[in-house]
């Protein structure tokens, strides 16, 4: 396996331009002749899906929802980035592509993220054209916010529901297509495996999730959209649905996974309550625009929290962090949170917690201001605490909440499998070790609209490709393959329920490849999922038949996947010595305990091929030279 | 505390459902309705049973898949509330509670409590949308949009598409949804160009889906997760009529817009 970047020649701010002329387009009336699957309709598959659509391609788009518009981009709440410096307060392209790489902590591709700042501001235009209802100032124009690691206010905003109304607007567009018949829509469908001939992509391999039927769909080209991994965790703001296994089926068949122990954990969620507990709910990052953190100065202070005084308070963020104070990145607030709580200075049930105080916000603006700016959210947190915020502060702790790692793509989002093309948070390529907030939206509406619908046209351009047909031998044995695990999994008949066994996973992950990871964590880790994995195989219970709409067989064959993602995910965390961005190795942290990277033996990117069971996986390193950015020790103080 | 709840099970599209009684144990307040359902499930896989179908995903209100009905209303009994953000604080030891799926002509059930929305998708293929391409669009400020229209445009766009309006409406009407719809665009520049086609077609399209008309009962605003108000459906009726007059047609030709 080689990684060939594919990163144009030239100056930085020229390249996306240029490869643009340099590359080979697909003449209309020629369009029509080519087939497309899109896999996952959030923003980068619905966009990619509409867009290409537009163009004249033949597009097949799947979905494991019941619409394409439940696609988890939805619950995505505070924004989205765009360097139009309405705000006249200094922000640029550049800006906004530096902020990115080192918000990151220097562990992304330059010319990616440079390229995604550019189109940043194509994307607002894009969505106000389509009727996306932004925040508006008095005087018509839209208003901005501000977002952690950044300086300037741009992020743009739809209340605390920018990700549907992203998604909706993505969504629309796709409808539109499906109406005059160029888009054929899949819901309830789940990619099961992806078909590659002659070392190309050329289909899938689906279950209908209604009727249970396998069948397979063929194409000139695949994209996958399917979204992050952060389930691996259990417990995680991602919907309930959302896996790896469209991602991980092509790791297996061929695709470089990349960086896949760059985890988000998010340090504004609620705290969990029970054992029962079935997802964590993100309180949106723009709360710390007015919020402040906060928890007692002393260990076992537990008096209600008006009754402590400002005196007997530690603003830790701010203390520590004086330049970004509340609005320090998300790696940092996260792991500054787990310090103060393992301190025995958290707050609420179990001591798993730190206040978001409002008080000071309220006094200053009055509450009125405060419910337009965040009403949505404090109405969710009162409705599962039962705790009123404009009275009481928020108790928030750090989850599971993006997955920075995926599978490797070039600059022109090609996996390693030539023809599957990875688009959103399902690739590892603009992120680095740690993304800033509202980032995500920026880069799914990047790649789908303005990025694939390019880079596919040169490829289909530029490679001849044979008819391929459902009875070729790699169809057939790809929906063999897919039929005998699904037998597979319903004849165990064992005692544990999926559920059981993926909250177990979920509690291995996230305490040996959480917020903090040691060597010998990570090695215990390493013991315990195989272990696991065998129990799962040997004891696990599907009740039911594959020949209807099974849930429990649609959790097991999710999970069975997790399952050897969580070991590639420590195998990676422990090759990879150092701390950067989300990544924290206990042993490599500054004497203020910071985050120590090691730029002269990890400035790459880790890209992991999968070689067959039970084998250890192989490294490729892709370089990572910065020509235009200085490497430096983050700070944020 | 302990609950005797009563579901309803079928097999399938066209089996015969009935509604069977499960007793759940152990429900701590703190739990979500679907939390407390997953328990439920839990038990009935350990026993070998099948487990009670029921859509669901993001559980924090937004994506609109989850919603059954619980002792007859849309969400159960918190306002403005979807059936995964409601929590089981709002219920008392010993409660009987009657979960059914959605019932409409428009929504068939597709197994248990889970039922196919997917008239909603072809309601906003019909014209719930600009029809602008990708690229080549006017700077995003060129665009200016009066603070108060970009508010109300927004309450409306809030809609998640989950379908309690319907399943709540008498006449199993999806007014409130498509009004919804017809009312975040309308109300905003970018929506103009195509405000008239916009509602002849899209509510052609939801009288061919099967769903009833509107006679202003109310009770879609009741159960909407979001509280999105009748209001729209003025907005869409009014949009309908003069889009009619303009045509010089009557509304039964606007199918054929």
């Amino acid at each position: 396996m080689e990684l060939r970047s594919q990163v144009p020649e030239g100056p930085l701010e020229k390249k996306w331009d240029q490869h643009l002329f340099d590359m080979k387009l697909v003449n209309p009336a020629n369009k029509r002749k080519y087939n497309v699957i899109v896999v996952g309709s959030g923003l980068a598959g619905a966009s990619a899906a509409a867009t290409m659509s537009e163009l004249g391609y033949n597009v097949k788009c799947f979905c494991y929802q019941d619409s394409p518009r439940r696609a988890h981009s939805i619950a995505a709440q505070g924004g989205i980035n765009a360097a139009k410096n309405y705000q006249n307060d200094g922000d640029s392209v550049y800006r906004l592509f530096y902020d990115t790489v080192k918000g990151g902590d220097f562990r992304s591709r330059e010319a990616n993220v440079y390229r995604l700042a550019q189109i940043s501001v194509n994307i607002i235009d894009q969505c106000v054209a389509q009727g996306v209802p932004f925040a508006r100032e008095y005087g018509g124009l839209l208003a901005n916010r501000s977002f952690g690691g950044a300086q300037v206010s741009r992020t743009f905003y739809a209340r605390g529901q920018t990700g549907q109304q992203l998604l909706l607007g993505a969504y629309q567009a796709l409808e539109k297509e499906i109406a005059v018949g160029s888009v054929r829509m899949y819901p309830r469908t789940e990619m099961l495996d992806l078909v590659v001939v002659d070392g190309r992509a050329r289909g899938i391999v689906v279950r209908d999730l209604r009727t249970g039927a396998i069948s397979s769909h063929l194409a000139d080209a695949v994209v996958l959209a399917t979204g992050g991994y952060g389930n691996v965790f259990y417990l995680s703001t991602n919907a309930r649905g959302c896996n790896t296994t469209a991602i991980w089926r092509a790791h297996k068949r061929g695709a470089a996974f990349a960086n896949p122990c760059f985890t988000q954990i998010h340090p504004t969620c609620i705290p969990v309550s029970g054992d029962y507990q079935s997802k964590l709910t993100l309180m949106s990052e723009s709360l710390r625009n007015d919020g402040r953190v906060w928890v007692p100065r002393k260990a076992g202070d537990n008096r209600p929290p008006n009754q402590i005084p400002k005196e007997d308070r530690d603003y830790y963020l701010e203390r520590k962090y004086p330049s970004f104070g509340n609005l320090s990145p998300r790696d940092i607030s996260s792991r500054a949170a787990k310090q103060v709580c393992d301190e025995g200075r958290g707050v609420g049930p179990g001591g798993r917690g730190v206040y978001l105080d409002f008080h000071d916000a309220i006094q200053r603006l009055g509450e009125d201001k405060i419910r337009e700016r965040y009403g949505n959210l404090f109405e969710m947190y009162e409705r599962i605490t039962d705790e009123n915020p404009y009275k009481v502060p928020m108790r928030i702790y750090p989850a599971s909440h993006y997955t920075m790692g995926g599978l490797w793509v070039d600059y022109n989002l090609m996996s390693t499998i030539p023809g599957c093309f990875v688009l959103g948070e399902a690739n590892y390529s603009d992120h680095g070790a740690n993304r800033l907030g509202a980032s995500a939206l920026m880069q799914g509406l990047a790649d789908g609209y303005f990025v694939i619908p390019s880079t596919i046209s040169n490829y289909l351009a530029s490679n001849k490709l044979d008819a391929v047909t459902d009875d070729a031998d790699a169809v057939r044995s790809t929906v063999q393959d897919v039929e005998e695990r699904t037998r597979r999994l319903l004849s165990i008949n064992g005692t544990r329920t999926p559920a059981s066994l993926h909250r177990e996973l979920g509690h291995i992950m996230w305490e040996y490849c959480g917020m903090g990871r040691t060597a010998e964590g990570l090695q215990t880790a390493l013991t315990l999922i195989p272990k696991l994995r065998e129990e799962f195989w040997q004891n696990l219970r599907v009740p039911g038949s594959g020949e209807q709409l099974n849930q429990t067989l649609e959790h097991a064959g999710r999970l069975a996947d997790f399952l050897e993602l969580g070991e590639l995910m420590c195998v990676d965390a422990l090759h990879r010595e150092e701390s950067c961005g989300g990544h924290f190795r206990e042993e490599y942290q500054t004497p203020d305990g910071e985050a120590l990277r090691n730029d002269d033996d990890f400035a790459y990117v880790a890209a992991w091929e999968y070689v067959g069971e039970n084998v250890p996986p192989v490294l490729h390193k892709e370089p990572l030279t910065f020509e235009s950015v200085q490497l430096s020790q983050r700070s944020y103080k | 505390m302990n609950l005797t709840l009563h579901v309803w099970r079928q097999a399938g599209p066209t089996a015969e459902g009935k509604l069977v009684k499960y007793e759940a144990h152990d429900v701590e307040p703190e739990m979500s309705f679907l939390e407390m359902l997953d328990v439920v499930n839990e038990r009935l896989i350990e026993s070998g049973d099948e487990p009670i179908v029921f859509d669901h995903d993001c559980r924090e209100g937004i994506c609109g898949a989850c919603g059954v009905m619980i002792n007859g209303v849309a969400h159960g009994p918190e306002i403005g509330t979807a059936t995964c953000q409601l929590h089981m604080r709002s219920f008392r030891d010993g409660d009987v509670v009657y979960v059914e799926p959605w019932r409409s002509r428009g929504f068939p059930v597709v197994r248990d409590l889970m039922v196919d929305r997917s008239a909603l998708d072809r309601i906003i293929a019909s014209g719930g949308y600009v029809s602008v391409r990708t690229g080549g669009t006017p700077d995003g400020n060129d665009i200016p949009v009066p603070k108060v229209d970009a508010d109300m445009s927004m309450d409306a766009a809030a809609c998640i598409g989950c379908g309690a309006c319907v399943a709540a409406c008498p006449n199993g009407s999806a007014s409130l949804f498509t009004a919804a719809k017809i009312s975040h665009l309308g109300l905003l520049p970018q929506g103009q160009a195509e405000r008239d086609g916009r509602a002849l077609s899209m509510v052609a399209r939801m009288d061919e889906e099967q769903f009833g008309h509107c006679t202003f009962f109310g009770e879609c605003q009741e159960a909407c997760p979001k509280e999105i108000s009748i209001d729209t459906i003025v907005r869409m009726n009014r949009d309908f009529l003069r889009a009619s007059l303009k045509r010089g047609s009557h509304a039964g030709d606007a199918g054929a817009d």
